[in-house]
């Protein structure tokens, strides 16, 4: 069987697809994948199947051993990859042979790193997905652990050597502007606060998590009172009463009270989620239909481009 | 998907339709906390499930709103909309009384109400210038409403707990709560479905599963929760964990 050996996961090395859609109405958080585009990226490398299960690494330092013969791919936060010692790139599909050595480093600039496997790592699944949200507790094994074997989840294509075009990273060098959607409790946040939310560079902090990003900055200074808790989506801006903007993430709980000036778009939490603390941020006002129609345009590339035979480009089915 | 036809901004009752992320929508039923609400959130829940639309992602219920999320490839916010009107109105109207008659289901939970599992109940009562005695049956009298689900999977949020044994948060939240406690938080009540930190007013112990990974959660919004108080034996009996 092919497998890929764990001899030290690094920081924090856990499973995660698209996420657990449907059971918000149970209290359960959705998970998933902090960066959709990094994690999607890896996936399409390896034409494996919509869904399929990455590890999801914060920070890196992951040491693994090949055993058998397997294909990888791996995308995220800019760290030196080796195999055996030589140097690797990132954002294309590496052949793994056994015995051999896959080392990633800790990334300096950003947080997530994803590793792909070809056939989509095999798990435990949980209401159709592989996601692993640590605080809930139903994983048996909610971290990857060294002595761990990843191993496919299914039939893996033999896809030739291939590299994502440039723009697929082109997100990471890019001003970490967070464009959000303008939500109904919008209008009760006083026009000054509004300003300083929209015009002001924010900062990462250390309180940064799945579940929520805290950020830093002049404090806005009349945030509306709570709201009766209602349901909540990754993304939401939250202000409590001390003017300092949560963002929440993919592990966010279900319902909250707190009142909202609106919601990040998709992608751009992504964006956030690659920000190591005392990284700048700015968020951005954007309209539904702008938005909507980046985020179809996004889900319609990944559904529907296959790789030319160059295996560096795309092309529209 | 049928078109939209004029008749459709006649609703039943006054609901808002609020677009607050690129793949959601949030219907508020009401402003204020209302025992009328749930019962009408969770026939419209019913209405929209039963329909098993290809591009309904989750619908999460709580006190007045109700979140819709979608796949906004399979639909987009225009379509999204005009379908959810549809599906309130009938859903609404289709069932007349669904928004002042008792729902169907009740659920009857069972409590061992002591100091060995409700750490909080003496003070409480203190507090409340009552007895421990008679806090309990204050409690198990009202007939409770779940208004939400969250917090964790499987913990619902029940009201309304009478004015007299009503009490705040504690001002230091525990570290653990055992799975199956039962506090109160102001006017409401609940049961801790698995062990978490929590800073509720525990008086007492459900020797019930809320929550488990084939059957999901026991309490849905909308449900008629009633407590029933137990026995230190019934409560072990029931498979209850001191």
């Amino acid at each position: 069987m092919n497998a890929l050996e764990i001899l030290n996961p690094g920081v924090h090395c856990t499973l995660q697809d698209e996420g657990r859609l449907g059971y918000g109405r149970y209290g359960l958080a959705r998970g998933g994948a902090m960066d959709l585009r990094a994690y999607r990226w890896a996936n399409k490398l390896l034409d494996n199947p919509a869904g399929a299960a990455t590890l999801e690494l914060i920070s890196g330092g992951l040491r693994a051993r090949c055993h058998g013969c397997t294909q990888v791919a791996i995308t995220g936060a800019e760290a030196a990859v080796t195999v055996n010692g030589h140097a690797v790139p990132m954002w294309q599909t590496l052949l793994l042979n056994e015995g051999d050595e896959l080392a990633i480093g800790h990334s300096r600039r950003h947080r997530f790193i994803y590793l792909a496997l070809a056939g989509g790592i095999r798990g435990p699944a949980l209401f159709g997905s592989r996601s692993v949200v640590v605080r809930e507790g139903f994983s048996e094994t909610p971290v990857v652990q060294a002595g761990d074997r990843v191993e496919p989840a299914g039939e893996a294509s033999d896809v030739p050597a291939r590299t994502t075009p440039a723009q697929a990273r082109a997100y990471l060098a890019e001003p970490p502007v967070l464009r959000f959607i303008p939500g109904y409790q919008y209008q009760d946040f006083s026009r000054a606060d509004i300003l300083r939310l929209t015009t002001q560079t924010y900062q990462v902090t250390g309180l940064s998590d799945r579940m929520g990003f805290r950020l830093e900055g002049q404090a806005l200074v009349e945030p509306p009172p709570g709201i009766i808790s209602e349901g909540l989506c990754p993304g939401a801006i939250q202000i409590p009463g001390d003017g300092q903007p949560i963002v929440l993430m993919a592990d966010s709980q279900t319902i909250g009270g707190y009142p909202k000036p609106g919601v990040v778009c998709r992608l751009d939490l992504g964006r956030l989620a690659q920000q190591l603390p005392g990284g700048r941020v700015y968020l951005q006002e954007t309209d539904l239909a702008t938005a909507q129609n980046q985020r179809r345009l996004f889900e319609l590339y990944f559904r529907k481009t296959q790789w030319r035979e160059d295996g560096k480009s795309l092309a529209w089915q | 998907m049928r078109p939209c036809g004029p008749s459709v901004q006649r609703l039943v009752v006054p609901v808002k339709l609020e677009h607050v992320a690129e793949d959601a929508v949030l219907i508020t039923f009401g402003d204020d906390i209302d025992e009328t609400l749930p019962p009408a959130i969770a026939a419209v829940v019913d209405r929209l499930s039963e329909a098993e639309l290809p591009w309904l992602v989750d619908l999460v219920p709580s006190y007045t709103t109700l979140l819709v999320v979608y796949d906004p490839v399979g639909t987009d916010f225009r379509q999204a909309e005009c379908y959810l009107r549809q599906a309130i109105q009938t859903a609404l109207s289709s069932d007349p009384d669904s928004t002042t008659a008792a729902p169907s289901r009740t659920v009857e939970l069972p409590v061992y109400y002591s100091p060995e599992t409700g750490p909080d109940l003496e003070q409480l009562a203190g507090y409340a210038r009552t007895t421990v005695d008679r806090l309990i049956q204050t409690h198990t009298e009202t007939r409770y409403t779940v208004y939400a689900l969250g917090f964790a999977p499987g913990f619902a949020f029940m009201g309304q707990v009478d004015p007299s044994i009503a009490c705040p948060r504690k001002s230091s939240p525990r570290k653990r709560v055992p799975a199956g406690s039962v506090g109160i938080a102001g006017r409401q009540t609940a049961v801790y479905p698995t062990a978490s930190p929590g800073g509720w007013q525990l008086i007492g112990r459900c020797p019930v599963s809320l929550f488990n990974t084939r059957n999901l959660s026991l309490l849905q919004v909308g449900d008629q929760v009633a407590f029933r108080a137990i026995g230190r034996e019934e409560f072990l009996a029931l498979g209850g964990t001191l």
